[in-house]
């Protein structure tokens, strides 16, 4: 039996800054993995990642990210989308310190 | 030092200027990321996990104070106001903006910089002694061999497309301070019949497959370094796999083909390529042997640092642990601990960079080194200075006394920064040395070598640390695995796996238990931990490391 599908965002990095971006519903790119459009329907998805994998002048290395929903937000499942979410750990850089 | 000729500084225009028309190409749609990337890769720009990262090469190690002063001035521009050293003798920017890296570039360029093959199936930075020119134990400087290697290998156009990474380490000591048996190439220098030349190591390497490297020749003349070199790569180039990645370091195609076999070829090959140098590669060295001549010592007078010595506890504790031997007797070797303790290891602020340079300039000759083991050296100081130096070093949080102790760790970026890394390394370091300096003891306990790496990769050289820890993603957790009884230098080992990891919440608590376990277990106070465990073996170690499976089996 193929696995089930889980949700997920669109994510990848800004070409010019290089910083961390997720897709939205409305095709914006955003910072903010809570504004990201989240993903339960494995055709949509691909469809979606086929789409922002397109905007090359925009963003490098687009991909599928597993997210969970928490009150109707996205939040990461796996710590390494939570430290792409926040920054690193030992510098309060990155997008800890813009939001 | 060595000093850019005319053709250097316009090579190196001219590469700045490619890759700023390739940024602009990228930015404007031009060429896809497909395309660029391979290009930016050659120019040392990475795309980590937060932004780009741009690797600067410090050339086996080395810099001056105009230099230093241009990595803090990068840092503040166009950085968040610091750098980080790497275990490969480069420095690395963690926050750069595509758009502005040519013009980093560019900058560097001013003071004789460059981030060119910092990445790449490519001969990356040539790594030396950061004592060379310095340590009492030297044959001879390897920094103008090195730079002959680094000017070979420069755009070399057989060697841009290796099957993977190359990388050469040189010694121009007997005592190995540039862990050449973890390279792909190690050259050692050793004398023979008064004659200095090189032991050639090969297929040495760490990540997933760690190997020691093995003596392909056990003594070099110095006048047949580079045909040798080009021998040994050359063969790699038609040997390597490329048909994986994982087998396609120089290390796997020693181990599959056997020793025997990359000899044969390799002195085959040397056969031929040796004429063909025609002696052009001596001159060139000798030209760079004038470059690197040493400074014009001056006479010291020892005696106010006599008298600090003996009357400065804190000033003491600094010597002992932070001083090495200089050639000179009237000089000192100062390592500058980048590992304050809860600090980043190999992290530099712009103004600890800038100080560093101007206490080069005003101590040192305008020398500095970068370590492998991300600390910063100068490498010549007149011993009446030091009391001064360390005044300065220690008013700008730069007085650590904690060289070759516990808390002088090696630890790679990992999951803070790299795209790559499978937990965190920098924070385990962090709180390791925290607690190390609560317990006050890792001066009782003495030469302790920690070194992390937050993946299988091994930037941060875990295999070669007495104990090395490396981070690994279980099911979505960080755990951290313990090595036991590795060793970087000339009597290299690679550690050996202890046992089942630990979470991030108990690795701490299993290093202290080891270290304070180890006190317990030498027979003196002399006996390091790497002697000790040599002496007993793992089992003591992992008895104390895992006491559950002791009370199990009593």
């Amino acid at each position: 039996m193929p696995r089930e599908f889980t949700p997920k965002v669109v994510t990848a990095n800004a070409l010019i800054e290089g910083d961390v971006i997720y897709l939205t519903e409305d095709d914006r790119w955003s910072r903010a993995l809570e504004e990201a459009e989240v993903l339960t329907d494995e055709a949509h998805a691909e469809l979606r990642l086929l789409d922002a994998s397109a905007r090359q002048s925009e963003i490098v290395g687009a991909y599928l990210a597993d997210v969970k929903l928490a009150g109707g937000t996205a939040a990461p499942t796996h710590f390494r989308e939570d430290f792409r979410r926040t920054g690193p750990s030992n510098y309060f850089h990155g997008k800890q310190a813009e939001s | 030092m060595y000093r850019y000729n005319e053709f250097d500084t316009a090579f190196l225009a001219e590469r700045n200027r490619q890759f700023r028309a390739q940024v602009e190409r990228r930015i404007d749609g031009s060429l896809t990321e497909d395309e660029f990337k391979p290009l930016r890769l050659m120019n040392g720009v990475y795309l980590q996990l937060h932004a780009y990262m741009l690797r600067v090469a410090i050339p086996y190690g080395t810099l001056n104070s105009a230099q230093m002063r241009q990595l803090a001035l990068l840092a503040e521009k166009w950085d968040k106001g610091y750098g980080h050293f790497t275990t490969r003798q480069n420095i690395q920017y963690n926050w750069p903006k595509l758009n502005d890296i040519p013009d980093m570039l560019d900058a560097l360029a001013e003071v004789n910089l460059h981030a060119i093959q910092t990445s790449g199936n490519t001969i990356r930075n040539v790594t030396a002694d950061h004592f060379a020119g310095a340590a009492a134990d030297e044959i001879e400087d390897p920094r103008p061999v090195a730079e002959l290697i680094r000017q070979w290998s420069t755009d070399h156009p057989e060697f841009q497309f290796l099957p993977r990474k190359f990388k050469i380490a040189v010694t121009g000591s007997p005592n190995d301070r540039a862990v050449v048996k973890a390279h792909d190439i190690g050259l050692r220098m050793i004398e023979r019949d008064g004659n200095p030349g090189f032991e050639v190591i090969v297929g040495g390497g760490l990540g997933r497959t760690p190997m020691i490297g093995k003596v392909v020749r056990d003594f070099l003349p110095k006048a047949d370094l580079l045909p040798y070199l080009e021998a040994i790569v050359s063969v790699y180039n038609l040997l390597g796999r490329r048909d994986n990645k994982y087998k396609a370091r120089i290390k796997i195609t020693v181990h599959e083909n056997g020793l025997e076999k990359i000899q044969e070829l390799v002195e085959a090959r040397f056969a031929v390529l040796r004429d063909q140098f025609g002696g052009v590669d001596q001159a060139m060295l000798a030209d760079l042997e004038a470059q690197f001549a040493p400074p014009q010592f001056r006479d010291a007078d020892t005696g106010a640092f006599e008298a600090a010595y003996t009357n400065d506890p804190v000033f003491r504790s600094w010597v002992d642990t932070n001083i090495a031997t200089h050639r000179r007797a009237d000089h000192a070797i100062v390592s500058i601990s980048l590992k304050a303790h809860g600090a980043t290891p190999g992290d530099a602020s712009a103004d600890q960079m800038r100080l560093m340079a101007d206490l080069a300039q005003e101590f040192a000759y305008d020398e500095l080194r970068i370590s492998h083991e991300q600390n910063v050296v100068l490498p010549h100081v007149a011993k009446d200075a030091l009391p001064q130096l360390f005044q300065a070093l220690k008013a700008a949080g730069l007085g650590t006394a904690n060289i070759g102790l516990a808390s002088d760790i090696i630890a790679c970026p990992g999951m803070d920064y790299c795209a790559l890394a499978t937990a965190r390394s920098i924070p385990i370091a962090q709180e390791i040395a925290t607690r190390f300096e609560e317990l006050k003891l890792e001066h009782e306990v003495g030469d302790l070598k920690i070194k992390i790496s937050g993946c299988i990769n091994a930037c941060g050289h875990h295999h070669v640390g007495h104990i090395g820890i490396l981070g690994l993603d279980r099911a979505g957790v960080e755990n951290y695995q313990i090595t036991l009884g590795g060793d970087g230098t000339e009597t290299a080992s690679i550690g050996e796996r202890a046992g089942p990891g630990f979470s991030a919440d108990d690795i701490v608590p299993a290093i202290e238990r080891l270290v304070l376990g180890y006190l317990d277990l030498r027979a003196t106070a002399d006996e390091t931990f790497l002697q000790a465990y040599r002496r007993l073996g793992a089992a003591p170690f992992k008895a104390i490391l895992y006491p559950e499976a002791r009370e199990k089996a009593a």
